[in-house]
């Protein structure tokens, strides 16, 4: 702070010195330099200084990783599901069965760590509520932890003893995992988009096919990095790519004012990485992969690989957007441009 | 008791922030330090977690006979912001654990012992105002002096308003009250005041009104302030195909590669 200023922003303040004393000899009074006034004036073109009218999101780091984690599980108990109705691969409707229960467990404390202490999540469950989002979303969350560790363990008991009864249940909690994951993996899209953040709610319908598509992309993507080399796994990331190019190649050509923030600083920058590393780069990995049978498998690994700091990478976008979007008062206050500059240069 | 409102004209608005303070004290509020923010008189800023009153003050360049003839002077237009207390409030509605609450008297109350910090009223409210104590983790906003006025008495800011600028009472009477000022202000050469009321948006009109000197959008006051819970429908019906997607990709990937 207390580093003197160098080159022409030095000689532009010494001027502005000499500038203040002339000032002060000739009239006893110094008025606002033009710029500043222009600046912080608080006006119908201004807004009031400039100041945000929205509240920034206050969530901390761990929502985005929720968001990430919470649609990898929920994406993962789909795999499962359909992997045991279809009668393909055991060691993968294992791993997936995992997969969903492990980050049924994580899920939770993630949210917990937001809140500061356990108890705080149980006043979640004190009511349900249709309408808010974060309530269904709670619910959903407890609902699918409970079935996904329990179609995990079942599925250990039904691999080595048989127990009457196991099977049934092991399909059963199965299916229950599969159709709360479905839920767990595109709320969070409603979650956000139902907010008075402009760039958020600007989104609201494609915000959970895009969550979506990248929760089923981090799962096929670590079921692959497990070792799994199974096709299905492969025509669901291609798709999951494929859709992602889609919307990353939508979010480029909008050009609105609301949605700067998806273009334009940081968490413009971290939504054009995010959508090259989930969308074109795997598509062409795995493109690759088809010509040649020899690099097929690394160049499987190296989409996945991808794919999945990629889907990490657009949750912390988007929650970034909705930052860089509260500070900027021009939308909510339907201002004509130009009012001052947002900075969204922080990391949390 | 009837349902209740303010009545906040900025035309008798001397910015005195005795509303700020009554406020504070009254409500207990954390005292949250001194920043100079070089905007006119304002230091408060914005409303927020320990700001639940904040007297704006917009500078406007002086017209003859307006607030002084000097012209090289500004005018003020000063305004206590305060909690709209919609009657469709995007809190309310947000709250997963149904710490917020309608009160008797119209208000939306917050309570402290039930709220878990989730913050999802924090993004729900269209006008900036709940926010959450990064030191303590929960959500904190004006509560229209729930305990006062259970009590039969005036919030404490229109309590201590020395020029009845805050004005508290009955709706009705008070939106009646608030067209005769305008009335009177029109006839008066006021030419420039606006009554603020959003009552044509989703959030379906507001139990905090007000009168401004010059373009509401000066004070933050947003135009067209919508209740998020009116986005909801597109995002169900968008995660419902969102989870046919998943649901038709995973059968397509797993019964399409039967015949390898």
């Amino acid at each position: 702070m207390s580093t003197s200023p160098r080159g022409e922003e030095r000689e532009q303040r010494e001027r502005r010195l000499e500038e203040i004393r002339r000032q002060a000899q000739e009239h006893a009074l110094i008025p606002f330099p033009d710029e500043h006034e222009n600046s912080f004036e608080a006006s119908a073109e201004n807004g009031y200084y400039g100041m945000p009218l929205l509240k920034r999101p206050q969530w901390t780091v761990e929502i985005p990783i929720y968001f990430f984690v919470g649609g990898a599980a929920g994406a993962a108990a789909l795999i499962a599901a359909v992997g045991e109705i279809s009668n393909k691969d055991r060691d993968l409707v294992r791993d997936a069965q995992w997969l969903a229960a492990i980050g049924g467990i994580i899920s939770p404390a993630l949210l917990i760590s937001d809140l500061g202490m356990p108890s705080r999540f149980l006043a979640m469950l004190r009511v349900f509520k249709v309408r808010s989002p974060m309530s269904v979303g709670s619910w959903t969350l407890v609902a699918f932890s409970n079935a996904a560790v329990a179609s995990a363990v079942l599925g250990e008991l039904r691999r080595r003893r048989s127990i009457p009864g196991v099977p049934v249940l092991t399909r059963v909690s199965q299916i229950a995992t599969a159709l709360t994951g479905l839920v767990l993996a595109t709320y969070t899209g409603v979650l956000i988009g139902a907010t008075a953040i402009p760039v958020w709610n600007e989104h609201i319908s494609s915000l959970p096919v895009h969550f979506a598509t990248s929760g089923l992309l981090t799962a096929a993507s670590i079921l692959e990095l497990k070792g799994h080399d199974s096709e299905a796994l492969n025509k669901i990331a291609m798709m999951a790519a494929t859709l992602e190019t889609v919307m990353g190649a939508t979010i480029e050509m909008r050009t609105t004012r609301v949605e700067e923030p998806l273009r334009h600083g940081i968490s413009g920058r971290a939504m054009r990485g995010a959508g090259l590393l989930s969308g074109p780069v795997p598509l062409a990995l795995r493109a690759l992969g088809m010509l040649s049978k020899k690099n097929k498998p690394t160049l499987r690994r190296a989409a996945a690989l991808s794919s999945i700091v990629g889907s990490m990478l657009t949750r912390w976008a988007w929650i970034k957007a909705g930052h860089a979007s509260a500070e900027d008062p021009r939308v909510p206050l339907q201002l004509e441009p130009p009012a001052r500059s947002q900075k969204d240069e922080s990391l949390f | 008791m009837s349902v209740t409102a303010f009545l906040t004209d900025s035309t008798l608005c001397i910015g005195c922030k005795a509303c700020e303070v009554a406020c504070k004290e009254w409500n207990q509020v954390s005292n949250d330090g001194l920043d100079w923010r070089g905007f006119s008189y304002d230091n408060t800023a914005a409303l927020g977690h320990s700001t639940w009153r904040h007297v704006a003050f917009v500078e406007n360049t002086a017209h003859p006979g307006q607030g002084g003839n000097a012209p090289e002077a500004f005018t003020w237009g000063m305004l206590s912001d305060v909690c709209k207390h919609c009657e469709n409030a995007g809190c309310l509605e947000a709250c997963p654990t149904g710490a917020l609450v309608r009160t008797e008297f119209g208000g939306v109350y917050l309570q402290p012992d039930v709220c878990n910090g989730c913050a999802y009223c924090v993004v729900a409210c269209p006008f900036g105002v709940v926010e959450r104590n990064p030191a303590e983790g929960r959500a904190f906003k004006c509560t229209f002096c729930y305990d006062r006025q259970k009590d039969g008495l005036k919030p404490a800011c229109a309590t201590a308003c020395p020029t009845e600028s805050i004005k508290f009472g009955d709706i009705e009477d008070l939106r009646e009250e608030a067209v005769r000022r305008m009335n009177h202000l029109h006839s008066a050469g006021f030419r420039d005041v606006h009554l603020y009321d959003p009552q044509h948006t989703s959030v379906g009109g507001v139990h905090a009104f007000f009168i401004t000197r010059g373009d509401p959008r000066a004070y933050n006051l947003p135009p067209n302030p919508e209740v998020p819970t009116s986005y909801l429908r597109k995002g169900w019906i968008s995660a419902g195909i969102a989870a046919g997607l998943m649901l038709a990709g995973t059968l397509f990937a797993f019964y399409g590669s039967n015949h390898e």
